[in-house]
């Protein structure tokens, strides 16, 4: 068994890290500090101190114009409890997860299985399915516009050649937030598509030939040995996926601004619209504040369930 | 010692070095004999192939369709009766106009030099941090691992109001600094650097130890030289995070001389109307870096996805 690296008072003389400070700022920056330390130093500044200041804006009433901020107590909260908009966005938000999480692991799933078949052609299928991660959404924004374009677009195209009607994808309220999902799935799913891969390459060869020495086809070994094995990451990635749709704003924000009449906005789109275009900054972190209590009460949920499963 | 129970060692390889070299190696496995997922059915062969290939045009009809779009003239473009195929032939108007407004490649400037600038800074400090967490004893330093972790729960979204008042009150609105800096934070590589360093077997620094090296000596001489890999993995992963972070930089930047490329080709939509080929032109330009690199790298890129992906999990 190995001993312990620096333990205290051992081998001080070594650490060339603080070898040219004396022994009392030793003490105080040891060389494991030292080393942590220009993180820390970012943590501080730019995740910690922003999440402190952000509290102290959601109890003031900070805006962009000249102003400067007086404290208002909790009036900003009971402002976005009441606030039937925001309560909007939070549905919109909650609704796009629910609806977009099932078909970004399930499909990203079969996927993986049939490019696992090992059939040839690895290299066009990894590319097809999991290139449309690697575009910037600045690109999804414009591809899918010009897709779901009316008059002009693909999709309405493709229907009319098969004697269908077309939709306006973008601007009919029943159907925008389908279309942002399936725009959402064709990006984004190639992630989840190169995670389930790699967790079906990690299964152990001798499983599928001791199912196969019994006599088990292809079916029952994909029922029996290839599912059961990919259980822990399939729950792993519907957690991740889920905590990631609900942060979702670029691609509604650059295909529908949030609209038609605000039915495809999310909350962090809300935050958005008050802190940057309605300049009330202070309004704009009490609601950060309660999209951060959604991701938490979700993380937490999923924490338990996983937890549960695990016994 | 309580701190040294968390760091797993590895049941002994006979030493470090070829274990970690034979894992560099470690190539796909190509199927050899009768193939152990299909089966040997030559129906279930071609039904599992038909699939892959109608999800595969699927996936690609769009891009295919954008590219299309960007060789044909804005009047091809926008003719709904020849949708398909343009009646007047393919041209390069749309890439020329494009590029000659110049601030694609200008935007693409900004993009590769403010993702590099992240990568290196992430990468860096959450390696040392790592180390730190994995290796060194100091006071509160599990407290502060802990702290770090819990931290990765914390979205941006929630930050980018008072990291805009920060930068407000330190008057960088429309700098480098203002786009790069924050987007350093990585919680989460900590995390996941730390969890690698607590697998590196402990022999060889053991050895230089004994010669008098010390945390730092041993960090750049030892342990980083056996990251590599790894270290390749999370950067390539830290740099198309922030190759197509969007939020940040679209709050922070105002100036279209200090715009990313996924900030500054929204733009474009709105300057051009409905000019789509020339739409599509810029589309397909501001693709092309990532694709491109997927295309000759794309044995690093999944190996990154899949062991960066999952947040150390």
């Amino acid at each position: 068994m190995s001993t312990p690296l620096a333990s205290p008072g051992r081998r001080r003389a070594a650490d060339d890290a603080t070898a040219g400070l004396g022994p009392r700022l030793r003490r105080v920056f040891p060389p494991g500090l030292l080393f942590a330390l220009p993180f820390l130093v970012l943590f501080v500044l730019f995740l910690l101190w922003p999440m402190v200041q952000g509290v102290w804006m959601s109890l003031t009433d900070a805006s962009l114009s000249a102003h400067d901020p007086s404290f208002v107590g909790l009036d900003n909260y009971t402002e976005a409890l009441g606030d039937a908009e925001m309560w909007r966005t939070i549905w919109n938000t909650v609704w796009f997860t629910l609806v977009s999480t099932v078909p970004l692991v399930v499909v990203a799933l079969g996927m993986a299985l049939l490019v696992h078949t090992g059939l040839p052609g690895q290299w066009v299928w990894r590319l097809a399915f999991f290139a449309p991660y690697l575009l910037p959404v600045g690109v999804i924004g414009l591809l899918w516009g010009w897709l779901y374009q009316p008059d002009l677009g693909l999709y309405n195209h493709l229907l009319g050649a098969v004697g269908l009607d077309g939709y306006a994808w973008l601007s009919d309220e029943s159907i925008a937030m389908y279309a942002i999902v399936i725009a959402t799935l064709w990006w984004t799913v190639g992630f989840n598509f190169l995670l389930f891969l790699a967790a079906l390459q990690a299964i152990p060869d001798h499983l599928y030939e001791a199912a196969a020495l019994d006599g088990a086809g292809a079916w029952r070994r994909l029922w029996h040995v290839t599912l059961p094995q990919l259980r822990r990451i399939t729950s792993v990635v519907t957690v991740l996926q889920i905590l990631a749709s609900l942060k979702v704003f670029d691609q509604v924000y650059l295909l529908t601004r949030g609209g038609p009449n605000g039915s495809t906005r999310p909350v962090v789109e809300y935050l958005y619209d008050m802190g940057f275009t309605g300049y009330r900054l202070g309004y704009a972190s009490a609601i950060s504040y309660v999209f951060f209590a959604l991701i938490i009460l979700a993380s937490a949920v999923q924490f338990l369930a996983l937890l549960r499963r695990e016994k | 010692m309580t701190a040294t129970t968390d760091v797993r060692v590895r049941p002994s390889r006979s030493s470090a070095v070829p274990a970690v070299r034979r894992a560099r190696r470690t190539r796909p496995v190509p199927q050899r004999g009768p193939n152990l997922v299909l089966g040997a059915g030559r129906l279930s062969r071609t039904l599992a192939l038909a699939a892959l290939a109608v999800m595969a045009l699927i996936w690609l009809l769009p891009m295919a369709w954008a590219v299309l779009t960007s060789f044909k003239s804005e009047q091809d473009a926008s003719d709904p009766a020849h949708w398909f195929w343009p009646q007047g032939g393919f041209t390069l108007d749309g890439f020329r106009t494009v590029i000659e407004r110049g601030d694609l490649p200008l935007w693409m400037l900004n993009s590769f030099l403010i993702s590099a600038a992240v990568t290196a800074l992430t990468v860096a400090v959450s390696a040392l941090a790592g180390y730190a967490f994995s290796r060194t004893l100091f006071r509160g330093r599990r407290w502060l691992f802990t702290v770090t972790t819990l931290s990765i729960l914390v979205p941006p979204q929630l930050l980018i109001v008072p990291w805009f008042q920060q930068m407000l009150t330190l008057d960088l609105v429309d700098t480098y600094a203002a786009v790069i800096l924050p987007q350093t934070v990585a919680p989460v590589m900590v995390f996941i650097l730390k969890k690698h360093f607590d697998t590196l077997p402990r022999e060889l620094e053991e050895a230089a130890r004994l010669d008098g090296a010390g945390h730092a000596r041993i960090f750049w001489s030892v342990m980083l030289p056996l990251s590599r890999p790894m270290l390749a993995a999370v950067s390539i992963f830290v740099f198309i995070g922030a190759w197509n972070n969007f939020l940040w930089p679209f709050v922070s930047t105002s100036d279209p001389s200090l715009m990313t490329l996924p900030v500054g080709i929204t733009s474009v939509k709105d300057a051009y109307g409905v000019q789509y080929a020339q739409t599509m032109a810029s589309a397909v330009l501001a693709a092309l870096p990532l694709v491109l690199a997927f295309v000759f790298f794309q044995r690093h890129i999944v190996k990154s996805v899949a062991t960066t992906g999952l947040g150390g999990q």
